[in-house]
This record gives structure tokens, sequence and C-alpha cells, in this order.
């Protein structure tokens, strides 16, 4: 079972945030990849210098054909700057995957499931959410969710939609640079915890730092540490 | 194939020559791990040698911190395709842990076991001649444990995932066997200087 590079064209590019784009690129894979994984992209200069990332799918996997990429615009970012600024639909690039088996999860694992994203750590937790949304409605889940203003909410629109909709779901929003702004604290997990109930899986994604702090709040609170699974950008 | 519009930003040359190929450098230490940082009680950490099931050797902290100690520096290189240039550790060489036990290798293959039940293989000759530690401090402190601390694998030569974190002790095997990571599709043995991130790179 071999990645192999793979040709995947661009099909849509548009807004998600004032940072983020959305990008969906037809990749044809022909069978459902896991909630959670990510994809390596590979962009060549015309002198053959090459660039390699990783990027979460926020896309449900049961539509494994296409992928939406939510590609978040970092200072000076090499290739997160090309697709911010230059890749437009049409626009072909190299990518394999699906990778990863650790950070991922798949309905009838155990229930509830919790869920706490920083910023764009909320992706590969979207496709979890699209995923049970789908396939697995019945799974109570919550969103816990830290951001730095209300326009840098990911999928905005949609989780709200989804709190008011989806009965055993909730989004619990916080955001650290508006007006009142906090953090996610111990009593933010407390509320969480004590709204879902204990969890048969956590998973959190975000900045190094933000994972360090929410997996420590979670251990403490009493959840086990083995049933928390972490990500983290840069590493 | 090109990339339409990219033109990259390639790093100076002495940088370029350090970058095993897909490699970005980054100034900050990243952490990557599978779950919540460890809290490992040292009055209760062993180090344990291992063949399959049987022990050969354990060392308590105390026992541990007295054996030779060697010091590295250099680049390190995960798989997530960053790079740190200049890391510098100190521990004790693999080497050092067989003569300490008296013994030799007794098989050409084993498995690092982390105390979070994380494995991962690495040949004996990826460790032997001075390749590979287990390191106790960094930058010339204890290793957090974000970091892998009290005590890590090193074999700095190898993609990162090799260099078990909150490692408790190495278990020796007749064959090859895939650890952790090697299950879900990455490379049996992960040099990075040849990109062997995935099965069949």
């Amino acid at each position: 079972m071999a990645l192999t590079w793979q040709e995947a064209r661009i099909t849509a590019a548009a807004p998600e945030t004032p940072r983020v784009r959305r990008l969906t690129l037809a990749v044809g894979w022909s069978r459902p990849f896991r909630a959670g994984q990510h994809v390596d992209v590979r962009l060549t200069a015309p002198d053959g210098y090459q660039a390699q990332r990783s990027y979460s799918i926020a896309s449900a996997p049961t539509r494994p054909e296409s992928i939406d990429l939510l590609i978040e615009r970092l200072d000076d970012g090499e290739v997160s700057g090309f697709f911010s600024d230059v890749a437009e639909p049409g626009d072909a690039i190299e990518l394999r995957g699906p990778i990863g088996g650790a950070f991922v999860w798949d309905p009838g694992e155990g229930e509830p499931l919790l869920l706490v994203g920083g910023g764009s750590g909320v992706v590969p937790l979207l496709s979890m959410l699209r995923h049970r949304a789908e396939g697995a409605p019945d799974v109570p889940a919550l969103l816990l969710y830290s951001a730095r203003t209300s326009d840098e909410v990911i999928a905005r629109e949609e989780l709200m939609r989804r709190d008011a909709e989806e009965p055993g779901f909730r989004l619990m929003l916080t955001l650290t640079r508006a007006p009142g702004g906090r953090r996610i604290d111990a009593d933010t997990i407390g509320e969480a915890l004590a709204a879902l109930g204990s969890p048969a899986h956590t998973f959190v994604c975000g900045a190094n730092s933000f994972v360090s702090a929410m997996s420590d709040l979670l251990v403490d609170a009493g959840v086990p540490a083995k049933s928390i699974r972490t990500e983290r950008f840069g590493g | 194939m090109v990339t339409r519009g990219f033109t990259g930003r390639r790093p100076p040359r002495p940088e370029a020559e350090r970058l095993p190929p897909g490699q970005y450098l980054t100034d900050d230490f990243p952490v990557l791990q599978l779950g919540p940082t460890l809290r490992i009680d040292l009055a209760r950490w062993r180090f344990t040698l291992r063949e399959g099931s049987k022990p050969l050797k354990s060392w308590t902290w105390a026992e541990f911190e007295a054996l030779p100690r060697t010091r590295w520096k250099g680049d390190i290189h995960c798989v997530t395709k960053w790079s740190k240039f200049d890391t510098a550790w100190e521990g004790v060489a693999f080497d050092d842990l067989l003569a300490a036990a008296g013994i030799a290798a007794p098989t050409a293959y084993l498995l690092a076991e982390g105390y979070d039940d994380y494995t991962t293989n690495v040949p004996v000759a990826d460790l032997t001649g001075g390749r590979g530690m287990v390191a106790t401090r960094y930058a010339g402190e204890p290793i957090p444990p974000d970091h892998g601390g009290p005590a890590r694998l090193l074999v700095p030569h190898l993609y990162f995932w090799k260099s078990a974190k909150w490692v408790k002790g190495l278990r020796f095997t007749q064959k090859d066997e895939a650890g952790f990571w090697e299950l879900r599709g990455y490379h049996m043995h992960g040099d990075p200087w040849r990109e062997q991130r995935f099965t069949g790179d």
C-alpha cells in the first residue's frame, strides 16, 4: 500500500474566513478515507525546486472523489501563500494521501465524542462532525472551539446551524480577542464534560501551546489520557 | 510536474545542503505525539532491555543516571517536514547500555517501547557505533515532558518518529516488527536522506 503522488486539480476556491481559503480538489479516490486524516501536497518550481506540506481534510470521508482543504495563510508562508494568492480553479498540484491512522474517528468506536479545536485546528474535527451528521447522528458530540474573533471562526454558519438543528450536537465557542474574550479554562472544560458526559474519545487539534494546555486540562478533569488523541500544527 | 505560479522561497545554500528532500527548517521545537504529555514519576521509572518478553537488564533512574554519558549535537528531521539544526542531547549510548548489561545484542532488530505504549522499530545496526542513545538531557537541561522526558530514544539519522518519547525499554525481536506508525503505513526504516516517509518510498 505505497502512497504515490498523484495530480489533483483544483475545482473550486473560496474564502472561508479573512485568513483561510477553502480549496476543493478532485482526487478521484474510490474508497472513503477516515475522518481526521490529512494529505501531503507538493509544489514544484520551474527549476525543479520543491516544497511539501501536510493539510488536514475538512470534508466528509464519504465523498472521497473530491476533498476540501482549508488553508490558513501564514506570515511568509511559502506554501500557504501560494494557496492563498496564486492557486486558482483549473490548476493542478501534486498530492498524496490519505495519511494518518491515529487522529481518526469512525462511528461505532463508542460515545460520546468530545472535540477540542483551536483556530484552524478545527479542520480535521469538521470532517469528523460532517461524518457524524451523515452516518451516526445519534452519537452525542460536543465541539469546544477557540478562535480569535468571530470573523475567524471557520465554518461558523454550518456549526451554528448544526448546534441548532442536530439534537445530539452542541457547539461551545470561545473567542480570545473579542470584547470580554476568554480562553478555554478548567471551568469551560468542566462545563463541556457536564453537558456531554464522560467522552469515550477526545480529539484535540491546534497550535502546540493550545494542545498542551487543553490536554493537561482534560487529564486534570479526569479524562483518561489514553482516550485523548492530539494533533498539532508544525509538528 | 511544474506547479503554475509557484516560485518557492529557497533556503540559503548552507541551509539547503543540510536539509533532506522535502524538509524545511524551523527554529521552534514542534511537539508531535499521539496524546497528552505523560506524567512520569522518576521514583517509579525503570528502563528495561528485553529479548521478546524476557527481561535482560533493568535500571532505576538513579542507576541509569550513573551510566557513562554521551553528548551529541546535530540536526533532527521530522516526517511532518520540519527539520531543526544543531540540537544538543546528552544520554547513554546504546553501545554503553549493552556494555553495562554485559551482553551483546541478541538479535538484529528491536522495538523501542514508550510508557504510553507507543512502539517503533529500529534495526540494531542503526543504534550501534554511537548512532543511537537513550537521551535524558536536551540543551543542557532535563528533557521537558513535552519532548519525551525523562528519557527518550535518540536516533537522529532517522525520521524523528523513531526517537520514541517517554521510552521505557528496548525489546529485541527476531525479525523486523512494525511499530505503531509502521503498522499505519509509515516506512519501516525512515531514512530522511532517502525520503523514506511511507511504505514504498
